[in-house]
């Protein structure tokens, strides 16, 4: 017997070259903010300064919907069957370029690169590919032709998957004859910047994708420009609700894509083994910074000790550290912000009687981590169960009958997943009808498809991202 | 039924292994997405020499052939006992698994190495004759040497839903082994489904198997690291109601070090290094061996080299 460890096998950050400072993207010129001030990003697994970003200011958010609005005046009235070819030029591109968007997104944002290579850049491919087709058959997505593009759209994205939300934002909209203003998060806004120059490399018409970055101030420029027709916001409930009170008596479209507390609700007649892995995917994967993270753990209290002594077993094995190494499986924390929100979190919950668990593992010692964390022994009033926590964090409630289960999984003000783990065909079905959940997963979880609509209920938003849904988020009825 | 069975765990009775197996839920989907993300780890430098290193070390050189002679296990036995001449940091495997009727000639091989000599008995590899044979072939296999007896589970009696007799008769063969090691091929190719493997891996557990075997090697499906999983999911079961660490072999189709190395990356994440040991895995492939020995010598001197160098086993 020997103590087996893996050596390091880290990728390669030579493939992507940083620039000190970048540029907004308006227009399709790289040009300096006119408020000539910069935000820095740092890398959250080292605290290490990447770039300086523009901090863009009223003026930086006109030029950027002029840009957009001159440029819808082309792209509206190019044919269906060009916009397509643009879109999937686009998709090619980030194929082709996959290795340095996976490299950037894990530098800045601190998921670990197995993710970032396996799940997001596949998926923005897959994205822009499957939008791309339906830009010339919008007439067979929905049955009347009176629907129409709205014109400039302001998009704001968040930073737990920063190019894929971009991708979720910027395909449909493009596809159905839109031009937008996005603005990526605070922490993570190089891949869009980089994304910008595949704009570039597809000569993609100015102005189609504008590209402004900054911080919450910029966001709220964005929301409140007085030429802007429609908002895409995906983040937190709270600033959601900011918005929507800004867009309140104005001829905004709006949709919303905003927190969660998903219930995993897993069944005595569950297959164990393959729910411990998906309660492990559900809450573990891109450090739980997961809006529809499966952060509850619905547990039969006749499997309870079973399961929970499977599942400590299992979260022992995650490996945490370093994101470019190919071996890690949870990353860094993506801000010192959201570290302490969690750990503030984690504290209540202790302070309420919630029992502990969390795996033995050293954590790097500069950057923002959090080790795996289980709590048990926890009732539905404490803060950790209602309160969306988006890290590393599981919460475990338990329930006797199929009736109670549904009854604890909807007692919450969100409503974006579920997911429900059983053998038994019916019980998925009958506890499937009774969830208000915009997504429920049945012996699986976090699973996405660019063919399937996506989006919450309640406090988690309106409006879908995804398959033929998706595109009437960004069409509206013609008079 | 409920009469107290002579095993490994004597506390462990037939209504255990009624209640374990009809408790055999294995969503294929998700099992099938989680040994493939372990398929995806990067193992380099250090801990590849260490993985090489470990597979030759709990790697079962067999021969299985009708042509099997004395002069072709010599051969065999001497690659055992030194696998590469040239380097003598390279341990000796595990074992040689032979026919009941060479054992005695193989455990002269060996002589004084940590060689181990395995017989394949009861049948193998169908298992279609009438227990006494059974019985007989593997008693004559214990009295000529064999350290370790392999013995095959009968499928007719699974496939036609008689557990009960494929328990008894492992049972039954565990008794006449005593204190040899025991190890039981499921024929995970004959099994088709994991809830099979799973519960034919439950039943040969609590039989009081030492280890449990994927394959003969003589169909054409042999191991996958699917069916590993599912087995080890059992073992792991199965020591948490007994107590009891059994053993895991794969044998049949694990064509190279890189496929191997998979393997140990599995068990080494769900089971933990404990079972990261000769005593508790084994690699039942006779051509694997040689790709170990080329690899190692890739990562100590920089160059693959050529199949001659290395000696025939």
């Amino acid at each position: 017997m020997i103590d087996w460890e893996y050596s390091e096998s880290i990728e390669s950050a030579e493939i992507v070259s940083i620039k000190k400072k970048y540029a907004n993207y308006i227009g399709g010129k790289f040009l300096e903010p006119k408020s000539k001030k910069y935000l820095d990003t740092i890398s959250p697994s080292t605290e290490n300064l990447l770039a300086k970003v523009p901090l863009s200011n009223q003026q930086d958010v006109n030029s950027a919907v002029n840009a957009a609005r001159i440029g819808f005046e082309t792209w509206s009235k190019i044919s269906p069957s060009q916009r397509s070819r643009y879109l999937f030029k686009i998709a090619r591109l980030i194929q082709e370029r996959s290795r340095e968007f996976a490299v950037l997104e894990s530098l800045d944002g601190g998921k670990p690169i197995k993710e970032s290579r396996d799940f997001d850049l596949p998926q923005v491919a897959a994205n822009f590919f499957y939008f791309a087709g339906w830009a010339d058959k919008l007439d067979l997505s929905w049955s009347t032709k009176s629907l129409k593009p709205y014109g400039v759209v302001g998009q704001i994205i968040p930073w737990n998957f920063p190019l894929l939300m971009l991708a979720w934002k910027i395909a449909p909209a493009l596809a159905t004859g839109n031009t937008v203003v996005l603005k990526p998060a605070e922490s993570t806004p190089l891949t869009a910047l980089l994304f910008a120059e595949i704009c570039e490399q597809a000569g993609l018409p100015a102005g189609v994708v504008n590209i402004v970055t900054g911080d919450g101030s910029t966001g709220s420029l964005i929301v409140n420009h007085k030429d802007i027709n429609k908002i895409a916001f995906t983040g937190s409930t709270q600033v959601g609700k900011l918005i929507q009170k800004s867009l309140a008596g104005r001829e905004v479209g709006l949709t919303l894509e905003l927190g969660g507390k998903a219930a995993n609700i897993v069944y005595e007649d569950a297959a164990i083994d393959q729910a411990v892995e998906g309660v492990v995917n559900g809450i573990f994967f891109n450090q739980g910074h997961v809006c529809c993270a499966g952060s509850r753990l619905l547990l039969q209290e006749s499997i309870h000790d079973q399961f929970i002594s499977k599942l400590e077993k299992r979260m022992q094995s995650l490996r945490v550290g370093n994101p470019l190494d190919k071996n890690t499986d949870i990353g860094a924390i993506n801000s010192k912000e959201q570290l302490d929100k969690i750990t503030n979190l984690v504290n209540e919950g202790l302070e309420d009687g919630g029992e502990l668990f969390q795996t033995q593992c050293d954590l790097p010692g500069n950057g923002f981590w959090f080790k795996p964390t289980l709590f048990t022994n926890v009732q539905p009033s404490y803060s950790i169960a209602r309160e969306e926590i988006f890290g590393p964090v599981l919460t475990t409630l338990t329930f006797r009958t199929p009736e109670e289960a549904v009854e604890i999984a909807n007692n919450t003000e969100y409503g974006l997943s579920a997911g429900v783990w059983t053998e038994k065909g019916s019980k998925i079905l009958w506890t499937a009808d009774r969830l208000d959940a915009g997504v429920v997963w049945a012996n699986t979880f976090n699973k996405f498809d660019p063919s399937s609509p996506f989006g919450g209920y309640k406090e988690s938003g309106f409006g879908r991202e995804g398959g033929r849904h998706g595109l009437l988020s960004y069409l509206k009825a013609s008079s | 039924m409920g009469k107290v069975i002579n095993t490994t765990n004597p506390s462990l009775q037939w209504s255990d292994v009624l209640e374990m197996i009809n408790d055999s839920r294995i969503d294929s989907v998700g099992l099938n997405e989680r040994v493939n993300s372990l398929s995806t780890r990067s193992i380099k430098k250090d801990s590849k020499l260490d993985a090489l290193n470990m597979i030759v070390s709990m790697c079962d050189l067999t021969t299985l052939e009708g042509e099997d002679t004395e002069g072709k296990i010599s051969q065999m036995v001497a690659k055992a006992i030194k696998p590469d001449p040239l380097d003598t940091s390279i341990s000796s495997v595990a074992a040689v698994c032979v026919y009941p009727s060479l054992v005695s000639i193989a455990k002269e091989k060996v002589s004084n190495s940590n060689v181990k000599v395995a017989a394949v008995s009861s049948y193998f590899p169908s298992g279609q004759v009438p227990m006494e044979s059974k019985l007989l072939d593997t008693k004559y296999a214990i009295d000529s040497g064999a350290d370790e007896i392999d013995i095959v589970i009968n499928r007719k009696a699974f496939l036609e839903g008689d557990f009960r007799k494929v328990f008894d008769e492992i049972v039954a063969l565990k008794e006449v082994c005593n204190d040899v090691h025991l190890k039981t091929i499921l024929e995970v190719g004959d099994l088709k489904t994991y809830e099979n493997i799973r519960k034919a891996s439950i039943i040969s557990l609590v039989a009081g198997s030492d280890f449990i075997k994927t394959s003969t090697g003589k169909l054409a499906i042999g191991s996958s690291r699917q069916a590993c999983y599912v087995m080890l999911k059992s073992v792991l079961d199965y020591e948490a109601l007994s107590g009891v660490k059994a053993g895991i072999k794969v044998a049949g189709g694990i064509r190279d070090s890189k496929d191997a190395i998979r393997y140990l990356v599995m068990i080494n994440e769900e089971m933990g290094s404990d079972w990261l040991s000769p005593n508790l895995f084994r690699f039942g492939a006779s051509s694997l061996l040689d790709d170990v020995l080329k690899q190692i010598k890739k990562l100590k001197t920089g160059a693959y080299q050529a199949s001659y160098y290395f000696p025939r086993g």
